[in-house]
Order: structure tokens, then sequence, then C-alpha cells
């Protein structure tokens, strides 16, 4: 739930040691973009489970629990330990080192679709395509599903997603007369009026985040990372959607209309509850932390669309997100599949939904009781509607580096003298640009 | 003649064998490492000593070193001389409850550094923090020590409220053997308390003040837990290379350049090593003994 997805926000310099990746690699490398052929049929799967076996979860997400309990229930000779490993890098440290021991590896493991590249070009996880997972397609929303690939290779199941919105403060908005921002045009003049009206209240926070960054470039349709196998482009500098959001957001910054505050911390939520961070665009797993640590602000939030780049607009953008994966050296692949099929295809879906989550299942996601539920936080507002139509609308395309958690771990050395005004965002993107590309190609990929 | 050798191997042989596993084995594993290089793309490579050329033209390394170098430059001396007047009053004899005194400036170094670093880093913010609250209580304009200029100063603040106690007892303790003999015969030779100071006690405090600045120094140039945790409530002040310590944490765990991270570990070992060593030539050759 909420806190699992406290990811690479906080953008610490923790993270995966991916030292032995390069062992097993050779030129064929690059062909990691086809799929596997499928070599195990739903009847094999369906036929171990029978048999049984048993089975461990590496997963902090905390409804992969009950789900397992239940997955138990159905198939009683198969025994699932769930182990929370660490949260986020954390347990991409622990996994990366366990993967280069040779032992102690998991039979599935949760990973943010930020960090799943790097695991794939490791080929340290398994290409569902094997089980014959390209007739899932149109199951899983298109932002999530794409997440999940490099190339035509799949390589996990997406458990939750994060479709962008604007959560607000409608009080804080009501007494100074703003209304909901549209375009983020709009949104900037608002962060304006807001500040000038009063002096410690701010629109929102923002000191510099890698994915949120990413995912506003992402929402105005910018590609500055394509992956192809090894072959890698990294241009922030050329990119349109970049430097939209260099430009629209540089005039903000410059404005001070960003309360200092730093995301997760206690200062963060203070301001997130007593009114004086009056909005943020996040994704839809937001509502749980906001009921769990802000709690003062009840009743006063409400959720809106994201702001647009263009007036009119629909688009949006994915934020964090996980999804389950098979780790190569599994000896259960068979069990483990027929566990991921269910934690996030089938009857697993519904019962994280009630434990909290944010499906990335399109049948789910469409469903009325989904749809018509009402939060008491949120004023009694109907949010999933609003959240489940931006799962929609992601724009599609988007790709992450296969080093992006290095390359976010750098951000606050690069863009991040852009917000201390040393720099202005433009050149930071650059520096930032600079930087990845340099490390990319000591790392051997070929980079452009 | 061949006998007694092998009773010495056997008595010194066990302490050897931890001694080679805990303490030389890790430097050279570090010292295989720092010669190879691992790609995500291409494998391992025998590079020979392409990493520490690469670590001596490298521009984020030299910003590291001259940051702690300036560090110890600043922050060493103010701490271990605020030591060493603390270990001068207490050991005057003229502080009501000196006991008192003594326990509570020694009572932070038993606070976990991590955590002194958590709890000074809300005292530092500048909206919810004490500096926040000052700021507003008196209206003044305390900057906030998060910022890129100031952060330095912070951890300063920190580091020496940390461990003042700790160079306090010892400078205190060099004082406690002074034989107090000399004292009465000073004082029947009519010195008095400054001249006693000058005389006696500096002298005598000559061992401790070197043994004490030789852990400064090491400690300066292995600086990371502070910065390490004000960096979630600083993330743009604090750089991935903001010490050498941090930079090689980063290259180890986010970059996952293990071999470049074991040169600049190794080079930051052997140059500490050798600062301190010349360090403490220095000040023995000047004390005749």
């Amino acid at each position: 739930m909420g806190i699992t997805r406290r990811r690479a926000l906080i953008g610490a310099a923790l993270s995966v040691t991916l030292m032995a990746a390069g062992c097993s690699s050779s030129d064929s490398d690059s062909e990691g973009t086809e799929a596997a052929a499928t070599t195990v049929t739903d009847a094999d799967v369906e036929a171990a489970l029978q048999k049984g076996g048993s089975l461990t979860v590496w997963a902090w997400d905390t409804t992969i629990k009950p789900v397992s309990e239940a997955f138990m229930k159905k198939y009683p000779n198969v025994k699932i330990n769930v182990v929370n490993a660490g949260t986020g890098n954390d347990q991409y440290t622990a996994l990366q080192n366990a993967i280069t021991a040779g032992t102690g590896i998991p039979d599935v493991a949760q990973i943010e679709y930020f960090a799943l590249p790097q695991f794939a070009l490791a080929k340290s996880v398994v290409d569902l395509n094997t089980f014959g997972a390209k007739s899932l397609d149109g199951t899983f929303t298109p932002g999530t599903w794409n997440n999940v690939h490099s190339g035509e290779a799949i390589y996990g199941f997406p458990i939750d997603s994060g479709p962008m919105a604007l959560f607000y403060n409608k009080e804080v908005f009501d007494k100074h007369k703003i209304a909901v921002p549209t375009t983020w045009e709009e949104y900037a003049t608002a962060a304006e009026t807001l500040h000038k009206a009063d002096a410690k209240s701010y629109i929102t926070s923002d000191s510099g985040d890698a994915g949120f960054t990413t995912s506003l470039i992402w929402q105005a349709g910018g590609k500055p990372y394509t992956v192809d196998g090894t072959n890698l482009t990294i241009n922030f500098a050329d990119d349109a959607g970049s430097q939209k959001f260099a430009t629209t957001w540089q005039k903000m910054i410059d404005a001070k209309v960003f309360s200092p505050a730093v995301g997760w911390t206690d200062e963060w939520f203070k301001g997130l509850a007593d009114g004086s961070i009056a909005s943020l665009v996040t994704g839809a797993w937001m509502p749980s932390n906001l009921e769990g640590s802000a709690a003062a602000g009840k009743g006063k939030w409400r959720v809106a669309p994201m702001p647009q780049w263009e007036t009119g607009g629909k688009a949006t953008a994915e934020s964090g997100g996980s999804s389950l994966a098979i780790p190569e050296k599994s000896e259960n692949k068979n069990i483990a599949y027929g566990f991921l099929k269910y934690a996030a295809v089938t009857e697993g879906v519904q019962m994280r939904i009630d434990n909290g989550a944010f499906p990335a299942t399109t049948k789910e996601l469409a469903a009325p009781e989904f749809l018509n539920k009402e939060f008491e936080y949120f004023g009694g507002q109907k949010i999933n509607e609003i959240l489940s139509a931006s799962a929609s609308e992601v724009v599609t395309g988007w790709n992450y580096l296969p080093f992006q958690v290095y390359a976010n771990s750098i951000y606050g050395d690069t863009v991040g003298k852009a917000y201390l005004g040393q720099s202005t965002l433009a050149e930071g993107l650059k520096a930032w640009q600079d930087s990845s590309v340099k490390y990319g190609t000591e790392q051997g990929f070929t980079v452009k | 003649m061949t006998r007694r050798s092998w009773i010495g191997w056997q008595f010194t042989g066990p302490f050897l064998a931890v001694f080679a596993l805990v303490f030389l084995a890790p430097i050279g594993y570090s010292a295989y490492l720092s010669v190879y290089r691992t790609q995500l793309v291409g494998g391992t490579a025998f590079v020979g000593i392409d990493n520490y050329t690469k670590a001596l033209s490298d521009p984020q390394f030299w910003e590291a070193i001259t940051r702690v170098a300036l560090f110890l430059l600043v922050q060493v001396p103010v701490m271990l001389i605020l030591a060493l007047l603390i270990a001068l009053a207490i050991d005057s004899g003229r502080l009501y409850g000196a006991s008192f005194f003594r326990i509570s400036v020694f009572l932070p170094y038993a606070v976990p550094s991590v955590v002194a670093a958590l709890m000074w880093g809300f005292m530092y913010g500048t909206n919810f923090g004490l500096i926040g609250n000052i700021n507003e209580a008196l209206g003044t304009a305390i900057p906030n020590p998060l910022a890129p200029e100031w952060i330095l100063t912070a951890i300063g603040n920190i580091v020496t409220w940390e461990f003042i106690g700790y160079n306090m007892i010892i400078l205190y303790s060099g004082l406690k053997v002074v034989d107090t003999s000399l004292y009465e015969a000073a004082a029947i030779d009519g010195a008095g308390e400054w001249r006693i100071i000058r005389a006696i006690k500096l002298p005598a405090l000559r061992g401790p003040i070197v043994v004490a600045t030789i852990f400064s120094i090491v400690g300066s140039f292995q600086l990371f837990n502070e910065p390490q945790i004000l960096d979630s409530l600083a993330p743009n002040s604090i750089t991935t290379y903001f010490t050498p310590n941090i930079y090689a944490y980063q290259l180890s765990f986010a970059g996952q350049q293990v071999n470049y991270s074991a040169t600049i570990a190794l080079i930051m070992g052997v140059t500490t090593m050798v600062i301190a060593y010349l360090f403490q030539r220095r000040s023995m050759k000047g004390a005749g003994s």
C-alpha cells in the first residue's frame, strides 16, 4: 500500500548493485528485445500447482501476504513464504547480491517499473513469454503493460499503478477563490495568486524529484530516453516535451512559489495536513498516504484530473507502481508463474484492491463498485472515477533507462542545482543528460 | 632452534590468522578489485592502473577531498580548542558540579551519530524546526543551515557536538595523571594559574592532544553518516560526491562501479594514513620524546 511507493521519490542514493550483470553478458545481448518462445503451457503450470512445492516471495507491499494465504488455500500443496527484504532500493540491493552470489534467490520479487529494466538487461528475470504471457494483452492498462515490456519481452506482471492526478486542498483553494487549474499555465498562475495572498501558502512542494520530473516530461509527450537493447539515446536538450516542462517549471521556480519542504519528510506531511502545501500532482496510490500521514486534512482534499500541457488535452503519465517478476535462477518457475497470475490477473487483484491497492488491470479499473466508492477523506468524492480515467489516458511509448536507478541518484547533483537557483532547469537537464551519457558509455552501452 | 620458532608460531598463529582474515584480506580484495573493471554491458576486464589514473583526474573526487580537507582545517581546531578549555576548566577544580558538567559534555558521544544527525536535521528546519521557531519568535532571519553555503558549517556543528566530550575525556585523563606534587611545587614557587597551565598542564597534554588530533584527522576523512542522513532533508545541498566516503558508497551501490569504488577507498585509506603518520612524526619529533 501507500508506503510501498516511497520509492525513488526519496531520491536517496542507495540502490542496486548490478555488479555481476556484465559477467554473463556477451554481444548477443542486444537482442533482448525479442520475445522468447512459449515453452510452458497453462496446463503445465496448473499441474505444477497441483503437485505443489514451496515458493519464496520478496515483496514489501503489504497486500501480497493475504493473497498468498488465499493462494495456499486454493492449492494446499503449495507453501508460500512472503519475505519483506526491504523497501525499494534496499530490496534491489539484496536481490542483486543474491543473484550475484547465486544463492538465496527468491522465486518471485516485487520490482518497481523504473528498476525493472536493470534486471531485464542482465537477464536476471524471466521473460514471461515463455509462459505465453503475450495472450494477456489488454488485461493491464497500456501504461503499466508497456512498463513491464522491453521490446517484445515481458519481464513482470503489473500489480499496481500510479496514473497521475491533481490532489488539492479545496478549502484553501476556495478561501483564495482559486479555480481548479486544468492546464499547467493555469497551475502556475494559481501558484502565484496563492502565494501572494498568503506568504505561508504554497501551491505545492518541489525541491527537485527525478521521478516527478520524468513523469511530467512523459505527460508532455517527451521521449528523452529511447532504449533498443544496449543502444540508448539520452536527450533532454532537443526533446520538445522536456523543454516544455523546463520552460513552465522554470517560471515557477523563479517566482519562488514552491514550498521548500522535501517530499516524504515530517515537514512535508505537516504542510499537507495544515494546508500550507495546497496541492500535489502525483500517482493514484497517494490517497492512503494522505489518510494515514496527513489525517488533519480529512474532508478538505479533493481530486481533479492532471493539469494539461495543451488546453482541452487529456494526457496523463504514471508515477511509481510496481510489478512482480520471476528471477531467472528460481527453481520453481512454474509455480511462481501460477502465483504471479493469481496475484496480478485473477482472484488476487480484488483482494489487493480491498486492502487499499490501486490496480493495474483494466477490468477492475472499470468495475462499478470500484468507481463508485466514496472516500470520506475526500469529502465523499468518488475519486476512483478520476484516477481510473487517468489510467486510460497515459501517454504511450515512454522508456526508462536500463540504469534509471543510478540516473535518478545523480538528479540532485545536476538538475537539483536549478532548484537552488545556481543554474536553470534547461542547463540542469543538460547536465543530467551529460552525466547519464557518460555513465552509460562507461558501462558499455552505445549512447547517442 | 627450529623448535623454538615453532613455539613462537603457535602462540602468534591464532592472532595472525584472525589478523589476516579481518584486516589484510579485505584490503587485498579491494586491491584486487581495483585493477579490474566490470561493465553492465561487456563484462569484466583487467585494466591495470586505469582506475587509479582515472581517480587522480576525477574532478568529483578532488572536490570531495578538498571539502573534507577544509572541514579538517576548520572544524578540528575549533573542536579541540573547545575540548581543551572544558578539560582545563573541569580540572581546575573551581567549577560547581564539575562531574555533572563532565558527564553532560560527554553524553552526546553516547548518542549514535545517525540519531544525532537526524535530531539536528529536525532542529535545522526553517519551517517547522527549531530555527524556524526562533526566526518566528524573535523575528530574526537565521539563514537556512541546510542551504549549500551553510551545510558544511552545519555538519561541523553536529560533529563538534558529538565529539567534543570524547576529546575532552582524552585531555582530561591526560591532566589527571599529572603528579599533584608538581602543582604544589609550582604554588610554593608562587606560580599563578596561567603559569601552571602554560608550564605544566599544556606540556603534559602534548601526547593526548596528538592522539586526539589523529583521531580527528581520520574521522574527518571518513565523514559519512552526518551528510548521508542530512541528504534526505537537503538533497540538493549534498551531492553524491560530497565526501570521498559518500562518493565511494554512491559508486558502489548506485553506480554498480565496484571496482572504481574500491580504488577510491584505497586511495583515501592511504592518504589518511600518510597524513596521520606525518602529523604524528612531526609533533613527536618536536616533543623530543
